[in-house]
């Protein structure tokens, strides 16, 4: 597995997610506007997060099991794909979850809202 | 300082999914729904990460208790990403 350790979990996110966008068109990677107004706000509280985790040691990662490639704030490419996989990944769900049950996601106390 | 770093990005998501996008997610069942088949594939990915040492935490920052090997807050760090994300998605849905 090598430098590819992080990596080949990211793959799998992938493939363990995205194949709900080609089988129950749930039609989330086309709308890609609505998906960077979702996650660039929040990834950026979380690569903020992630920059002073890991200025502080509070983690760190092997280097031996990453590509060794550097973003901004010493974080690993890697950690910056996370923060966005991760979270397509989970409105992929969501959405699947509500197209083939579309009645969960209503709220009985505001019916008609 | 990772714990209560945690505990304040779940209170945030809360926070923003009741009170500000008023999305509500957690609220509804399908939520729930939803996080039971996210669950253990964090629990899988998370796992990965820290078995394999491909992660390694700071004792001192943690308060110890461990899921599938992985911190405890790894699962709240999770979920509070993916709330957080989720409750603007609900919120910027195209108007019917």
């Amino acid at each position: 597995m090598g430098h590819y350790g992080y990596l080949a979990m990211l793959a799998f996110t992938v493939v363990g997610s995205f194949w709900l966008e080609l089988f129950l068109k749930v039609g989330v990677l086309k709308q890609v506007r609505r998906l960077l107004l979702s996650i660039a706000p929040i990834a950026a509280i979380f690569i903020a997060w992630d920059a002073f985790a890991i200025a502080h040691h509070h983690w760190w990662f092997d280097r031996a099991q990453i590509l060794g490639i550097y973003g901004p704030f010493r974080i690993p490419l890697e950690e910056y794909l996370f923060f966005l996989i991760i979270p397509i990944a989970g409105v992929l769900t969501i959405e699947a979850v509500k197209k083939v049950r579309p009645s969960l996601f209503d709220r009985a106390a505001d019916r008609g809202e | 300082m990772y714990t209560l770093l945690t505990s304040c990005a779940l209170v945030l998501a809360i926070v923003l999914d009741l009170y500000i996008t008023k999305s509500k997610l957690i609220l509804r069942r399908g939520l729930w729904v939803a996080y039971a088949i996210i669950l253990p594939f964090q629990l899988l990915t998370n796992g990965w990460l820290t078995i394999r040492n491909i992660v390694q935490y700071n004792h001192g920052e943690i308060i110890g208790v461990r899921l599938c090997g992985a911190p405890i807050e790894d699962l709240g760090f999770g979920f509070a990403l993916i709330l957080l994300v989720l409750t603007i998605w609900w919120r910027a849905a195209p108007k019917k």
